[in-house]
């Protein structure tokens, strides 16, 4: 007992103290203390006296750490918070069959799909030459990067009959040259654009046996207007550099001799 | 005269193998029958064979294993690159070198440009021959 004694005779006496400085410093310089004052606020660091062995008893350190602040804000108590009772499941119905064997249930995908990086090279308004499918060799204008990952081109459709057209970055072949799409609004155009309507159902056996004629798919009305849009944007752009025209409308291929491997674009 | 290009202590060649592959040295000595101490300006002076150097037409006066600054001072008193560019053998490099350079419109207006000199070309040609 007498060690918690003389403990708590020294604390209040050593809190005197400390009271009186920050008052006094305070007054000292009112403008400057500010962020002094923010700093006493948070409770003196333990007093060691070995590494890991504080110096203050129990008491001391409970004036120090300034518990006795909380306890009187809180009537007397410290606050607690009431433990959360986790509702019972709804007891669930067992199944009135077993699978015969076990069915193997699949993991949980641990992949986060980020957004595809665009090459540096790429920038909208570069021309790009196409490299896979229908279009392959033409030189098209890249207007943006779609969420999906991937690259909003355009012929434009007057000048190459290249349509607005998404496309892999990695079927394509950046080249320096830049065409100016500042006034080509494609804010609207997303991977939607390039949904497709759905086919109606086929009906019954009757149709099975006729001979399918092979309908051709009709461009929508939004898709033409959209186009007319983006290409009225480009065309003047494209029309005031001298022979841009035809360099997009021309085919991109490589001839005997061309060593593709040393080629700038 | 056959051989009008010699091996000689100022005779500026060009490389062409190696890590210095198309630069313009100058001969500051030459060790035995089969290598040389080459330096230019821009490069540390090291022995070379033959066999990678290509003589020009080009000799400037410097002494025997001249110093960087001598050898800088001869080859602007030489006028080296000067006579390099205004060379034959020169200006094809230097094209050679821009046309690799170019980028994939660039060239797409070297082949109109050519397709409309040939176009001119033949158009005077027809004319010629109707004359005769």
């Amino acid at each position: 007992m007498a060690p918690k004694k003389e403990a708590a005779k020294a604390a209040p006496a050593k809190a005197a103290p400390a009271k009186a400085a920050p008052k006094a410093e305070a007054s000292k310089a009112v403008a400057a203390a500010k962020p002094k004052a923010k700093a006493a606020k948070s409770a003196p660091k333990p007093r060691l006296l070995a590494g890991g062995i504080s110096k203050d008893s129990r008491s001391a350190s409970y004036h120090r750490r300034g518990l006795w602040a909380i306890k009187k804000k809180h009537g007397g108590k410290f606050p607690t918070h009431e433990k959360t009772v986790k509702k019972a499941e709804a007891a669930k119905k067992e199944p009135r069959f077993y699978p015969a064997e076990d069915v193997k249930k699949p993991l949980a995908s641990r992949i986060i799909k980020k957004q595809t990086k665009l090459r540096a090279s790429i920038t909208p308004g570069t021309v790009l030459i196409l490299l896979a499918g229908r279009f392959k060799g033409k030189r098209v204008v890249f207007l943006k990067q779609l969420t999906s990952g991937l690259l909003l081109v355009t012929g434009p459709f007057k000048v190459n009959g290249v349509p607005l057209r998404r496309v892999n970055q990695a079927y394509v072949i950046a080249t320096s040259t830049k065409v100016d799409v500042s006034k080509a609004d494609v804010g609207k155009i997303a991977d939607d654009f390039f949904k497709k309507a759905k086919k109606a159902a086929k009906k019954g056996e009757s149709e099975f046996f006729t001979e399918d004629k092979e309908e051709k798919e009709e461009v929508s009305q939004e898709k033409i207007d959209a186009q007319k849009k983006v290409d009225e944007a480009l065309l003047p752009a494209i029309e005031k550099v001298a022979d841009l025209k035809s360099y997009l409308s021309a085919r991109f291929s490589l001839t005997s001799g061309v060593k593709p491997h040393e080629l700038v674009f | 005269m056959v051989f009008r290009r010699f091996v000689e202590i100022g005779r500026v060649a060009l490389i062409n193998y190696g890590e210095n592959y198309g630069k313009l040295v100058v001969i500051t000595d030459v060790v035995d029958h089969n290598r040389a101490l080459v330096d230019s300006p821009d490069m540390v002076r090291t022995v070379i064979n033959f066999k990678r150097l290509t003589l020009t037409d080009i000799t400037i006066e410097i002494r025997r294993l001249a110093r960087k600054k001598e050898l800088k001072e001869a080859i602007e008193a030489g006028e080296v690159h000067k006579k390099w560019a205004a060379s034959s053998w020169g200006r094809k490099l230097a094209v050679q070198d821009k046309r690799a350079k170019l980028g994939d419109f660039d060239r797409f207006k070297v082949m109109v440009a050519r397709v409309k000199r040939s176009a001119v070309l033949k158009r005077e040609l027809a004319k010629l021959r109707k004359t005769k």
